[in-house]
């Protein structure tokens, strides 16, 4: 177990082009499992492959465990890897897939069975051992992938989006299956991901990146509750967070905030006259679509998420008194669209 | 329209079938009904005297030496190519500066009319102009009264032969693999690295086996193009010094066209196509599990 750290990380693929990723800082603490979140071309994967090896920074250090690795190869970094495409050894069993690294790092061969069969039933494939990979669903390649990143017991983990080739149902179990996994063998981990349910279940702290830039680094509460600009505002939530602009500020709150005015109890709140233009049923939540009346922003597509438990009869047509609580807006620069100290509600 | 493209493409289908049975097909019903009979050149009709043909060139000893120099030949010149051409295709896979003028240079044996590149290194390795042994003997390696004859000596001829040949063949064989290297997904050979595999583990247990089918196919084509090839011993040894160098193509040469007895060279040729189904049919089963595997 080790901590890996970043500083002033870049990589530029072509000369005079934007940076892949550019200066990143970034720390692990011990044992973390630290999500790498962003759209596709954000960066996580380059940043993932810089720290394993693959991928020579344009300049910056990558430290692990104290010590600067940006001269050793991948295999002298300690670390292993899952691939999103699992990148098991076709040619080869199970049992030699997991066994490859052992092999790789000299482990001696009386040991191999062992430690094989230890990491096998840690992800409960002890009966795939004979098989070869093209024999195996998705979710057991998945499985074997992880297998074989552990069996050598490496100082740190690194999954590159190692669900996204499962369907919808797998994914949400392989995902408890990884957390519990996590749980139990405490090795810090890097994840990559896109999804920002991932990200928000997975992580002990999420970074999300953005055109190779580090937007945010925070619990999945903080960078849900408090995004620090509005590039982390609209990426996380679905549908995103609803953003006003105002001539000299840009305001922000969630859809599930915009509530029925009566729902919300006391004073501190802010209304709008609510217009629905269609509704969504999601079963346990409707999403309501509309605008808001009267605010000069007609145009712009605002979103309210509705509980089960919240009233009903919302109709696509219809114009209703809808607040949020003061305490749930944030509020964001509009030049630098970083997010501001909370003020009164500067409109009405 | 329907007729119309049909008949179209009939006529676009007509010159291939015509290449293929006029100078494929009728020449092998020939060797075949030649090879059961007593036909010779300059006689009109033959008569067929079923096995006898084959009864003979069995028992004749060159025939034999031919079978077996033909095997050398093959072999020895197969396991040239395919460690020259892995190694050459695993070199040319990474994107480095100027490779493209390197693939040019190394696919140039294989665009070089094959006559013009044997004459070529008939003068390289002649007895009295060959620049090799001018350099052996300008570095006081070999006097040049006792300087090595290539062609001339029986062990010499066969292996310069064998050396000619791989030559020609490992452009073929390196383009062949590179297609194939393209097509193993490069997050294993990371895999493997990251796995702690160094160059050599990384080489034997993950690019090799996963190459395997397509080296298979590679020495498939490498062994019918060398088995019944004859241009390169033809023009380099004729077959000689004492029949070392004859192979099975040259020697149906010799007999069936140069000898005249077309009843016995056509045998000769034959005998190989079993031998070639057998060996296609090996390599492509093999192909096939590796694949699937």
């Amino acid at each position: 177990m080790a901590v890996v750290e970043a500083r002033n990380l870049t990589k530029v693929f072509k000369q005079g082009e934007l940076g892949a990723v550019n200066n990143v800082n970034l720390e692990t603490r011990e044992g973390e499992f630290l999500v790498l979140l962003g759209p596709s071309g954000s960066g996580k994967t380059t940043l993932l492959r810089m720290i394993a090896g693959l991928e020579t920074p344009t300049s910056g250090e990558i430290r692990i465990g104290g010590e600067v690795v940006n001269h050793l190869t991948p295999r002298e970094r300690g670390i292993a890897m899952v691939f999103q495409s699992y990148a098991l050894y076709p040619h080869l069993s199970v049992y030699e897939n997991i066994a490859f690294p052992l092999k790789a790092q000299k482990v001696p061969r009386e040991q191999h069975r062992q430690k094989v069969e230890w990491a096998a039933s840690l992800l409960g494939i002890n009966n795939l051992l004979q098989r070869k990979p093209r024999q195996l669903s998705g979710g057991e390649r998945q499985r074997v992938a992880l297998a074989r990143a552990i069996v050598r017991e490496p100082r740190v983990f690194l999954l590159d989006e190692p669900l996204s080739n499962l369907d919808a149902k797998l994914r949400a179990s392989a995902r408890e299956e990884l957390e519990d996994f996590h749980e139990r063998i405490k090795t810090t981990t890097i994840y990559v991901t896109h999804d920002q349910v991932e990200a928000m279940a997975l992580g002990d702290r999420v970074v999300v990146l953005h055109q190779g830039i580090v937007r945010q680094v925070g619990t999945p509460e903080e960078v849900y509750d408090q995004p620090a600009d509005t590039f982390v505002a609209t990426f996380l939530g679905s549908p995103p967070m609803n953003l006003l602009e105002l001539p000299d500020i840009i305001v922000g709150f969630r859809p599930e905030s915009l509530v029925p005015e009566g729902v919300i109890p006391g004073a501190g709140q802010v209304k709008f006259r609510f217009r629905v233009n269609y509704v969504e049923y999601l079963g346990a939540e409707r999403v309501l679509y509309g605008s808001l009346d009267g605010s000069g922003i007609e145009s712009k597509e605002i979103a309210s998420r509705l509980s089960w438990t919240m009233p009903t009869g919302y109709k696509a047509g219809g114009v209703y008194d809808f607040a949020v609580a003061q305490l749930d807006l944030r509020f964001f620069d509009r030049k630098t669209e970083k997010r501001t100290d909370p003020r009164p509600y500067p409109w009405r | 329209m329907a007729v119309e493209n049909r008949r179209l493409g009939a006529a676009m289908f007509l010159p291939a079938v015509a290449y293929i049975v006029l100078l494929i097909g009728a020449p092998f019903v020939l060797a075949v009904m030649y090879a059961f009979s007593d036909a010779r050149i300059g006689t009109v009709g033959f008569h067929f005297v079923g096995l006898e043909n084959f009864r003979s060139i069995l028992q004749s000893p060159s025939f034999r030496a031919a079978l077996r120099n033909s095997v050398v030949f093959t072999i020895g010149a197969q396991v040239i190519v395919i460690v020259c051409s892995t190694i050459l295709s695993i070199a040319l896979e990474k994107p480095f500066r100027g490779r493209g003028f390197v693939r040019f240079l190394i696919l140039l044996p294989w665009v070089v009319p094959i006559s013009l590149g044997a004459i070529g290194w008939k003068w390289i390795l002649d007895s009295i102009y060959s620049v090799i042994t001018w350099v052996l003997v300008w570095l006081h390696i070999f006097k040049p009264y006792n300087a090595p004859m290539w062609l001339g000596e029986p062990h010499l001829a066969m292996a310069s032969v064998i050396l000619v040949h791989s030559w020609r063949l490992i452009p073929f064989s390196t383009v062949i693999m590179l297609a194939g290297l393209t097509a193993i997904p490069k997050d294993i050979p990371e895999a493997a690295a990251i796995d702690g595999a160094g160059f050599w583990r990384k080489l034997f247990q993950i690019d090799v086996p996963m190459m395997l089918p397509i080296i298979s196919v590679a020495v498939l084509f490498g062994t019918i193009f060398t088995f019944t090839d004859m241009t390169v011993v033809y023009i380099l040894t004729a077959g000689g010094p004492f029949d070392s160098t004859q192979v099975l193509p040259s020697l149906a040469f010799a007999t069936g066209i140069q000898g005249s007895d077309l009843a016995a060279g056509a045998a000769i040729s034959l005998f190989l196509v079993p031998v070639l189904a057998l060996i296609a049919y090996f390599m492509l089963r093999a192909a096939y599990r590796a694949e699937v595997a």
